[in-house]
């Protein structure tokens, strides 16, 4: 048997049948089609853009913006620069998008354990309004909610009062609200600082304890830490870190307080209820994921009720919920861009305002994607690196 | 013959079933159930009850019931109707052909359909739109799906017959909708006339149609081994799903005329179909990436061994697999694409919540019945949702007995 | 069953090497097969027995080496990889059936769109070999009716409608349980009696003793010993062999 190791004593194959050939051929064929359609596009564009005169500069975002914005959760009035403007559009989104993400998982989760109740009047309950609001168009319940449910609200004299106290009428909700004193920061930091104290303290005795068998009486240690620690910056603010705000009525609105108005609310309760019903689903998915062999082990190996769910059921049931989860939240984020058809001046709807004042549509229209492509990516690829923690490691 | 004693206090037999054990497993077991149920039926009566005594007595659906051809389709000139009459007609005499040669889920589709056609035709109230004319066209679509199930019952009707009626189906509907200028016969309607359930349909369906192959060539192009092809695949993809659809339906109405050379005007209404399909097609493409990601690798070991090529084994043997095995997702996009398309309402199109708002804003005496009308629109929507993922599940079930691993 | 040894052999093997990035997984492999010769390759997990196999047919590729199939050259040539492709079948460990296809539209799919037959010639073929399996009956099932060892009979049916000069089994009774493994070793004898070039990596002794011409001890990416069944049985030259073979032959 002859030996030989070189490949090259045959003969040249021709490179329209050398598989490395056609495979390098492949690559730059793909490369210039995609990329030539892509310059192509590019030069029509900028091409039109001259044409019409279009100014491409970002500058504009200096000027003065020159329309209002109702109620703007930080300081802004009409002479500010677009670049402030817009920055009142993106608080305007985050504030509503993560309100709305606490309060629909909270709603969500609530409603996915009234379906997988035993009472069968609670279930059917929960069924109906799955069911309702995952077949409707969100932009459907955003105008019941606010044309309808919110329109039918008293004018301002004749307010809905509620304990807080708590104004409603068809100019908004009005409430009582804490303001900071100059102290206030101090009590503001001691409350952060309080609460992640808790968390490690909470964290870290726990594993020394399932570590060395020590009683470190995690849970007392931690909520001490969480009273002892703002306690002190109450006391170092002066004890008065905030001062209440109360609405009071003067003339023909109420001064003072915290007012939401009513596109807000509307927009806010709407997206909360659409994305709890979604939310409801997966969480109930997730808990049913848990094989019911699993509370059953549990439960023969003599652990309590709470850490059966704590250390059983949840951990598995999370693992099943996070992914659907993550996408239920930037759907709610996304969504959040529908305030347009109702009025309140979130990042898009200030978008379209400045168009038209400013006409920059490009420019505009790529800070505002840009924008939006941001607050996705970011929280995708933060609640993707719990869920890798947290998924099982597999074979 | 001996019995033993049986005593009658240790041993009773076990409850019946009936009613009675019923409500007390479901509602009454234990206080806090008891407690929920005595509190929760009050109210869920209370609440239905008034609520139908207000559908039936205390709401005034007149901007409902006034307007039905103008919720059907808009402004579409009412001497032309005839054109989408001929057109829906055409589909329910293929949905009844499909009916007679596959039957199943289709058979529940064309019967339903048959019963709606009738009821409408014979609704006995007075109204100038429901004229004559419209009842025994309304009542003729009865025929038309019957006739069409007949016809695809016999044996010479193949498969291949029925696909190239419905690849007709949609450039027929088009072409007869919108016509031709300076033609008598079929004159132009511009698309700003259609509106209502037409024009949600044609954007829904449209966008369906054409998003469910871009998705898959995505889908194919992000799993390629060519890095210029796959990284515009991956980039396209997850630019487009990180932007709300509002952005991408404005990027369309607004911008994309500045990327295409200068006096190409392209339709408003296919402009916002345009955008609905690129971003139904993203989400598509990564619901069929899972399913690719699923097929396993023997699958093309396989096909390569016995000689398939590249093309051949993904068109033959994975696409096939994986398509089957995400089809509820896919579905799923489908139905919100069809809720989606209300979003077209915000660049300007007359769909059918549009519609709904512009009859609201019409006059002042509707604008205290918005809340009939919204409701009525949401009804309409729930309803074709609802029977869509009907559609789905049994679609699954159909599917799931063959694809058995 | 070779029947005449002087002949030009049917795959030679030259110095074959390869690597998985830096596991060299394959080191300097020499073999040729005759026509219609049966080979026997065995030999503990991780050897690369299935990847020197899976090279033949260029499932893998060989970075050093050469590879010659039925006097064809397996480079990069995509010409070349076509034909010898054409010319072997493979029957793999997991059967590899299409799941969406019936039993008939296994068999008959490559011949009709890679041979380019009618669909009634390649129904035809496809009957005759179903019935050579022995389960003509199953043809309108699908893979996932059947049971394992009706599955892989199948896969060998598939593998023989395209009409292989060679064919390359890839451990295919491992995925079996007991008492299927008997019928598709019947059919895999019945075929090395036809006159079927094969070659199989298997721990199956038995098929091995009745079937095999040569057979191939692998370990650790080499060929330790290779020979004639009744040698290698009785006696086996080296260490590595006779500890293998008594960790096998239990029984």
């Amino acid at each position: 048997m002859m030996v030989s190791n070189q490949p090259s004593a045959q003969p040249k194959i021709p490179f329209y049948r050398d598989e490395r050939v056609l495979r390098i051929i492949a690559q730059v064929v793909s490369a210039v089609l995609v990329i030539g359609f892509v310059v192509w596009a590019l030069v029509n564009f900028f091409a039109a853009a001259e044409a019409r005169n279009m100014s491409l500069s970002f500058g504009f975002l200096k000027e003065a913006a020159g329309f209002p914005i109702s109620s703007p959760p930080i300081e802004y009035n009409p002479s500010m620069s677009f670049g402030r403007a817009f920055l009142v559009g993106v608080v305007n989104t985050l504030l509503v998008s993560v309100l709305g993400v606490i309060f629909a998982t909270i709603f969500g989760t609530l409603i996915a354990l009234a379906r997988l109740s035993s009472n069968w009047l609670l279930s059917r309950l929960a069924l109906a309004y799955i069911e309702f609001h995952r077949n409707i168009p969100l932009l459907v319940l955003l105008f019941i909610w606010y044309f309808v449910v919110f329109g039918q609200l008293p004018n301002v004299k004749e307010s809905i009062t509620l304990p807080g106290p708590i104004y409603i009428n068809q100019r908004g909700f009005y409430m009582g609200w804490a303001r900071l004193t100059e102290n206030g920061l101090i009590f503001v930091i001691s409350v952060i600082a309080g609460v992640i104290a808790s968390i490690v303290a909470f964290v870290w005795l726990r594993n020394i304890r399932a570590n060395t068998g020590k009683n470190t009486y995690y849970g007392w240690v931690s909520l001490g830490l969480l009273v002892i620690i703002p306690l002190i910056g109450w006391f170092a603010s002066g004890g008065h870190p905030y001062e209440v705000d109360i609405p009071v009525l003067e003339g023909f609105n109420y001064k003072g307080g915290q007012r939401f108005t009513p596109e807000f609310a509307a927009l806010l309760v709407g997206l909360t209820t659409y994305t709890a019903a979604f939310i409801a689903e997966v969480v109930r998915s997730g808990i049913q994921a848990v094989h019911k062999g699993q509370i059953e082990a549990a439960r023969a190996l003599g652990l309590s009720t709470s850490q059966v769910l704590s250390l059983v059921v949840m951990p598995q049931a999370l693992r099943v919920i996070i992914p659907p989860m993550i996408s239920q939240y930037l759907n709610l984020t996304k969504n959040s861009s529908l305030a347009l058809a109702i009025g309140f001046q979130e990042l898009f709807s200030v978008g379209k305002i400045a168009i038209n004042q400013a006409g920059r549509a490009v420019p505009v229209f790529t800070l505002v994607m840009a924008t939006y492509l941001v607050i996705s990516l970011l929280t995708s690829f933060f609640l993707n690196l719990y869920n890798r923690r947290i998924q099982f490691v597999t074979r | 013959m001996t019995t033993a004693e049986i005593s009658h206090e240790e041993i009773r037999p076990p409850q019946p079933p009936g009613p009675v054990k019923w409500l007390r497993d479901n509602l009454f077991n234990g206080i806090g159930n008891t407690l929920i149920t005595v509190i929760l039926f009050p109210l869920i009566l209370y609440i239905i009850i008034n609520g139908i005594l207000w559908v039936l007595f205390y709401a005034d659906w007149t901007p409902v019931t006034q307007f039905p051809l103008l919720y059907a389709v808009g402004q579409y000139p009412r001497d032309q109707l005839w054109r989408i009459g001929v057109s829906l007609s055409f589909i329910l005499f293929l949905t009844g052909a499909s009916w007679g040669h596959w039957g199943g889920l289709l058979k529940s589709m064309s019967v339903g359909a048959m019963i709606f056609f009738g009821v409408l035709a014979a609704l006995p109230v007075v109204h100038p739109e429901l004229t004559v004319g419209m009842r025994l066209y309304l009542a003729s679509n009865i025929i038309w799906i019957y006739l069409g199930y007949l016809l695809g019952k016999q044996k010479f009707i193949k498969v291949k017959h029925i696909l190239i009626g419905w690849v007709i189906a949609p450039i027929l509907t088009l072409v007869l909708i919108s016509g031709f200028e300076n033609n008598a016969a079929l004159p132009k309607v511009v698309t700003t006339l259609w509106g209502g359930l037409l024009v949600t349909f044609l954007l829904a369906v449209g966008g369906i149609l054409l998003s469910f192959p871009i998705g898959v060539l995505l889908a194919l192009g992000r799993r390629s081994s060519l890095p210029v092809v796959s990284a515009f695949s991956t980039i396209f993809i997850e630019g487009v799903r990180g932007v709300p659809l509002i952005t991408i339906l404005f990027m369309f109405s607004v911008i994309m005329a500045l990327f295409l050379p200068s006096d190409t005007r392209i339709d408003r209404l296919l402009r916002a179909l345009m955008a609905l399909t690129v971003f139904s097609a993203a989400y598509t493409a990564e619901n069929v990436r899972g399913g690719l990601q699923a097929i396993p690798p023997g699958q093309v070991e396989a096909a390569k061994a016995l000689g398939m090529s590249g093309w051949k084994t993904m068109l033959f043997i994975v696409l096939p697999q994986a398509i089957r095995l995400v089809i509820p997702t896919i579905v799923g996009q489908f139905i919100s694409l069809f809720k989606d398309t209300t979003l077209v309402v915000i660049v300007g199109i007359n769909d059918f919540l549009g519609i709904g708002r512009s009859i609201i804003n019409s006059d002042p005496a509707f604008v205290q019945l918005q809340f009939e009308v919204y409701i009525f629109i949401a009804v309409v929507y729930w309803i074709f949702s609802y029977l869509m993922s009907l559609a789905s599940r049994r679609l699954e079930h159909a599917l799931g007995v063959v694809s058995k691993l | 069953m070779v029947k005449d040894k002087n002949s030009e052999p049917i795959i030679i093997c030259e110095g074959v090497h390869k690597w998985y990035d830096e596991f060299h997984v394959l080191r300097g492999i020499d073999m040729t097969v005759q026509p219609q010769e049966v080979v026997v390759i065995f030999g503990p997990s991780g050897s690369g027995k299935s990847t020197f196999i899976r090279t033949l047919n260029r499932l893998e590729e060989h970075q050093r080496g050469r590879i010659i199939v039925d006097g064809t050259e397996l480079s990069h040539d995509v010409r070349n990889i076509e034909k010898i492709r054409a010319e072997t079948g493979m029957v793999f460990q997991q059967f590899n059936l299409f799941p969406h296809l019936t039993v008939m539209q296994n068999i008959t799919l490559a011949p009709i769109w890679v041979r380019k037959w009618s669909k009634a010639k390649a129904e035809d073929v496809a009957m005759d070999l179903l019935k050579r399996v022995g389960i003509p009956e199953q043809a309108q099932k699908f893979p996932g009716q059947l049971s394992g060892g009706q599955q892989q009979r199948v896969a060998i049916a598939r593998a023989l409608a395209m009409q292989p000069k060679i064919m390359l089994f890839d451990e295919p009774t491992s995925a079996l349980d007991p008492e299927m493994i008997k019928e598709v070793l019947d059919v895999m004898v019945e075929l090395a009696e036809s006159g079927m070039t094969m070659l199989v990596v298997t721990h199956e002794m038995g098929f091995a003793r009745a079937v095999a011409d040569t057979m191939y001890f692998f370990d650790a990416g080499q060929i330790v010993e290779s020979g004639a069944p009744e040698e290698i049985f009785t006696n086996p030259q080296e260490d590595r062999t006779k500890l293998f073979l008594s960790q096998i032959l239990q029984h």
